[in-house]
């Protein structure tokens, strides 16, 4: 099949690849641009372990085409912190409160907890679970990262006032 | 998992969508969100020798108030619905049974279209289109036709679009204050509905169940039963009439009939609070 050219941002540069049009998103992303933070878990649009930004907006890269993401911004994991090394707020929460065991959900649920608070809503504790019911931790670390979550939003002013 | 080797092509409007499928056939599979279509591709369920992505076409994901209507563009995607102020506003059910799909990455991604043209039983919008007596706009080389919800589900996975019509636009009738539910039943979160019921209560009465059939369907005993003046808990008995729900790994057939007169006397209970 012939291949089809894309440009897109990936983390601020511009990327352009003639590419298979089979080609998904996240491999794209890891085997093409050796972007290997985006994890791979289930493959089945389930786990949300290769969740990246598609501008702006939480996406799982395993059910997206490379094509697809033609003429868009992408955002991974390695996009997240400044360039001296500074680590995006998400990210200083996550690791300020422990909200990781083993980290192979980590990268995929530090960009839906960034689209999430990114959506400027009230967030309670049941909102935060709510809002990254696509991404599961196998650890079952939970806690931890609802608690890094509910930090974030209270440091943007973005935490509900109670449980509702 | 990589899908099989397909030939990608990209509409710049409908019209070229339509010329396209034309030209394909029953060869051609149409791309929106794909969060139906690329899963079915990628465990190699569907093997569409050519790709139409419509996903670029302008101005199709409209959400707009036109004569008592709403008007949806099909490339609207879930996440615009859970969020549209109108739709929270004139069709509470829609906005409400968009935010039950999935989770928020498949909502960012999934379209209304989309998952309507897909006709998978066990989606959570086609129950809430039904329910609400929605009518659906498919374009084809001779134009535009209306086609009622409750005539665009055939068989599974099969709708009444020819293979060379494009849906391109979903209505539904503005219910203010009308009573709604949606209940959805599953075992973990972002799971499909083991059975799921849409109510409106608006003189226009629609009661539709997720999962219980080959195709989404109305339980239109319920329906009759409602209009004639029955309790919820006597009508709700009747929600099994005319269905044939499928026996999985997650619940018999004989527990979704069951499921099913639980959760309609629930929804009915809701609608009628």
């Amino acid at each position: 099949m012939p291949s089809i050219q894309i440009s897109l941002q990936v983390n601020g540069a511009r990327r352009q690849h003639d590419v298979e049009p089979r080609l998904l998103l996240v491999q794209y992303l890891r085997e093409t641009l050796g972007l290997t933070g985006t994890n791979i878990g289930c493959d089945t649009s389930s786990c949300g372990a290769c969740t990246v930004l598609l501008d702006g907006v939480s996406v799982k890269s395993c059910t997206l085409l490379a094509v697809q993401a033609d003429s868009t911004e992408v955002v991974t994991i390695e996009g997240l912190a400044g360039s001296d090394g500074t680590l995006h707020p998400v990210q200083e929460a996550f690791r300020q409160n422990h909200a990781l065991q083993c980290g192979y959900c980590t990268p995929g649920m530090v960009m839906a907890a960034v689209s999430l608070l990114d959506e400027e809503v009230q967030l309670s504790e049941r909102g935060v679970r709510e809002g990254l019911e696509g991404n599961l931790c196998r650890c079952t670390g939970y806690h931890n990262i609802v608690k890094a979550v509910l930090a974030c939003a209270a440091d943007r002013g973005t935490l509900a006032e109670s449980g509702s | 998992m990589i899908p099989a080797e397909f030939e990608y092509v990209r509409a710049g409007s409908v019209e070229e969508a339509v010329a396209l499928l034309t030209e394909h056939g029953e060869d051609a599979k149409v791309l929106a969100g794909g969060h139906s279509l690329l899963p079915l591709m990628k465990l190699r369920l569907a093997t569409p020798t050519v790709l139409i992505d419509i996903g670029r076409i302008p101005d199709r994901s409209y959400i707009e108030e036109r004569d008592g209507e709403i008007a949806i563009g099909a490339l609207a995607r879930h996440h615009q619905l859970e969020s549209s102020s109108l739709l929270k506003e004139q069709v509470p059910l829609l906005a409400h049974t968009a935010h039950q799909v999935g989770d928020p990455q498949v909502r960012h991604r999934g379209t209304l279209g989309g998952t309507l043209a897909h006709g998978d039983p066990a989606s959570d919008l086609p129950a809430a289109i039904l329910a609400l007596g929605g009518t659906l706009v498919a374009q084809g080389p001779g134009g535009r036709r209306e086609i009622a919800a409750v005539d665009f589900f055939q068989s599974f996975l099969q709708t009444s679009l020819a293979p060379d019509e494009l849906l391109v636009e979903v209505r539904v009738p503005t219910v203010p204050g009308a009573g709604w539910s949606f209940q959805k039943f599953n075992r973990r979160a972002q799971d499909w509905a083991i059975v799921g019921v849409a109510a409106v209560l608006n003189g226009t009465t629609g009661v539709a169940l997720v999962n219980m059939g080959s195709i989404p369907l109305r339980a239109t005993a319920v329906e009759e039963a409602v209009r004639s003046g029955a309790s919820a808990t006597d009508a709700a008995t009747l929600a099994h009439e005319g269905t044939d729900p499928p026996s999985d790994v997650n619940a018999s057939a004989e527990y979704r009939r069951h499921l099913a007169t639980v959760l309609v006397r629930r929804a009915l209970e809701e609608a009628q609070s």
